[in-house]
């Protein structure tokens, strides 16, 4: 019974922690496939779960604050598919500033709302959890509160299965990666690079803030200026880690969300200093590295701007 | 041509972001001049530097000219204060330990300036124009501490810690020492999780570990981990249980969660310190504390909202206790391994 409650509460808290990052990293996945280096997805994080948080307080609706999320994540991204693809700027610039942007603008727009307050005040209601929607009475329950996770968990293996599909399966899903590995074949066969890239950099955006806007509604409630703190660059990490593919970025953020999860079941634990454990995500992230994964091929075109007629 | 100018537009964006959230405004009253700097919150942050403007207002009703400048990023501390000690104010504060440092050279720089600053205690003499204000979070750590004791039912509280340190380890103690004294009240053992998660700002860590500790069998969280600490406040909500808030009455967060908080009043500081000022009290080179005595910490009114009457006057016995000294407050594990053996 103790070791069940424990197992289940790691994985639900593993994907409490995860789906954020799955988002995200998916979002990673789609642009850098089509050759567009994002290193903004963190301010588009953030920027989404700005989105979220205010018109989830306002209208008291998750789904409508998440759809805003999305919304406000695709914005910025379209801001970086014109410098990356028509005004052919320095990606990770831009993505940098970005970066800066999605906070700041964030942080002014809850200023502009809430009273001069950086932050938001409490959304009303959270995403769902899949028990309640399920209609299981979990107050008695303590094995179904530990097993407890929101809906939104998945979505998020719905789309690492979507885009899997779209990206190896579909013609759609060739010419993307054809724009990433050698933009001036696929021109030359007529796919329209320029619009492919715009699509699947805005695509970025949206799934980052959609992140980001799971990270407001179910975890904090709210919109704060460290909402995000560091998830955009782990989600980052996990699209290198898994290889550049849906499936290997989705494990990737599981496996970080796990040893996040490790940390928390074993804090408290006298033996085990905290700082000690503090360090364990990224040791695990570590070792897996040099155990587990082959080597990474980015793709060929990855973070070049693609001149018509270049070979 | 083209990239240029958007590159420019995008600077442009971002000076923008950055002034028009440093908005600046001088009142002009008559009397002694105080103004204050804020760390990156601003002054409707709903946390202490809010409060600490609170104080500053109430010194503004009794003639004094008061003023502040709001920092949007760390590196304005510097130049906020420059520019304050500019215009010669009777005192200067600096708003949260963020601005050690800041302070600390500004008081080097101008020795003929008075500064003060927040939850930050300068060794003594070693800056003799600046001054420290702290808090006897141990106190008011204490009274959450002896209510959670007294309204678990389950016999098992939790605690969670942002950060390990002597400032921080007032809460852990003073609380552990409240659960206990209740605990040695009601004749029974109460099993205290203490938790460090080495994060003020991770809403998902404070979140995760405090679902693990109400799965443990905790019914009552009370964490000191900042906006991190906001995920055990929302771990409480989605599972119905109680949930102690830290600094501020944090009972807006989850009007039927949150049991109590222990509360930092920051204004008063700023007002009692101020004033200490200007009655010619020579200040500079000292900390000063402030506890419940001087209602410096405390518990919030809407306690009542959740604890029932009997237990809020016992808290109160509890209070005056402390404050005449019969209770007395550990802050380090060594001072609460020897109070809890006095305490049998």
């Amino acid at each position: 019974m103790e070791l069940l409650n424990t197992v289940l509460l790691t994985v639900s808290i593993t994907l409490m922690y995860s789906s954020p990052l799955i988002f995200t990293s998916l979002g990673g996945v789609i642009t850098q496939r089509a050759g567009v280096d994002n290193i903004g997805l963190e301010g588009m994080m953030a920027f989404g779960a700005c989105g979220a948080a205010v018109v989830g307080y306002f209208t008291a609706n998750p789904w409508t604050g998440l759809l805003v999320g999305a919304l406000f994540g695709g914005f910025l991204a379209f801001l970086h598919a014109f410098i990356s693809v028509t005004a052919k700027g320095n990606q990770i610039i831009s993505g940098i500033a970005i970066n800066f942007i999605g906070l700041g603008v964030g942080i002014f727009i809850t200023r502009r709302l809430f009273n001069g307050a950086a932050q938001s005040s409490t959304v009303p209601n959270g995403i769902p959890k899949v028990m309640d929607l399920l209609g299981l009475d979990k107050t008695e329950s303590r094995l179904l509160q530990s097993a407890e996770f929101d809906v939104t968990v998945i979505f998020g293996f719905l789309f690492a299965f979507l885009i899997w599909f779209i990206l190896y399966k579909t013609k759609t899903g060739l010419r993307v990666r054809a724009c990433g590995e050698h933009p001036g074949a696929a021109d030359t066969l007529g796919v329209n690079v320029t619009l492919i890239r715009y699509i699947c950099t805005t695509l970025s955006g949206v799934m980052a803030g959609l992140g980001g806007g799971i990270t407001a509604l179910s975890i904090a409630y709210r919109f704060t200026p460290t909402v995000i703190s560091g998830q955009g660059f782990i989600a980052l990490a996990a699209v290198i880690f898994g290889n550049w593919k849906p499936i290997g970025a989705t494990l990737a953020c599981l496996l970080f969300g796990f040893a996040q999860a490790l940390t928390v079941i074993l804090g408290g634990v006298p033996w085990m200093p905290s700082e000690i454990l503090k360090m364990l995500p990224y040791v695990l992230t570590l070792l897996v590295l040099m155990v587990f994964v082959e080597r990474s091929t980015p793709p060929r075109a990855l973070g070049q701007p693609y001149f018509k007629g270049q070979s | 041509m083209k990239r240029k100018l958007f590159c420019l537009l995008l600077v442009l964006v971002l000076m923008l972001t950055f002034v028009v959230s440093c908005g600046q405004k001088d009142d002009k009253t008559k009397g002694k001049k105080v103004a204050m700097i804020t760390d990156i919150g601003g002054i409707n942050d709903e946390s202490f530097n809010q409060s600490a403007w609170n104080g500053m207002l109430r010194l503004e009703k009794e003639g004094v000219e008061i003023s502040f400048l709001e920092s949007a990023k760390e590196a304005d501390y510097k130049t906020n204060l420059d520019r304050k000690t500019e215009e010669k104010p009777d005192l200067i504060w600096g708003i949260g330990f963020m601005m050690a440092d800041a302070v600390a050279d500004a008081s080097k720089a101008h020795k003929d300036q008075l500064y003060a600053i927040i939850d930050v205690g300068y060794p003594d003499g070693e800056l003799p124009n600046a001054v420290g204000a702290m808090f006897h979070s141990e106190e008011s750590s204490f009274l959450v501490g002896y209510i959670a004791g007294h309204m678990t039912k389950t016999d098992h509280v939790g605690f969670i810690l942002g950060m390990e340190g002597d400032v921080m380890f007032r809460f852990q103690y003073g609380y552990l020492a409240g659960v206990a004294y209740a605990a040695k009240e009601l004749g029974k053992e109460i099993k205290v999780d203490c938790v460090t998660i080495n994060t003020f700002g991770d809403t998902a860590v404070g979140k995760a570990t405090a679902t693990k500790m109400y799965s443990d069998g905790a019914d009552i969280v009370y964490h000191a981990a900042g906006q991190a600490g906001s995920g055990a406040i929302t771990a409480a909500k989605e599972l119905g249980k109680w949930v102690i808030g830290v600094d501020l009455d944090q009972s807006p967060l989850a009007p039927d969660n949150v049991l109590t908080s222990a509360l930092k009043n920051v204004d008063q500081a700023v007002y009692g310190l101020s004033k200490k000022v200007f009655d010619g009290e020579q200040v500079g080179g000292k900390t000063f504390f402030f506890g419940l005595k001087d209602g410096g910490v405390g518990i919030p009114e809407t306690s009542s909202k959740h604890v029932p009457k009997e237990i809020l006057d016992k808290t109160k016995e509890v209070e005056k206790k402390i404050i005449d000294g019969t209770i007395t407050c550990p802050i380090t594990e060594e001072e609460f391994k020897a109070w809890k053996e006095k305490l049998g």
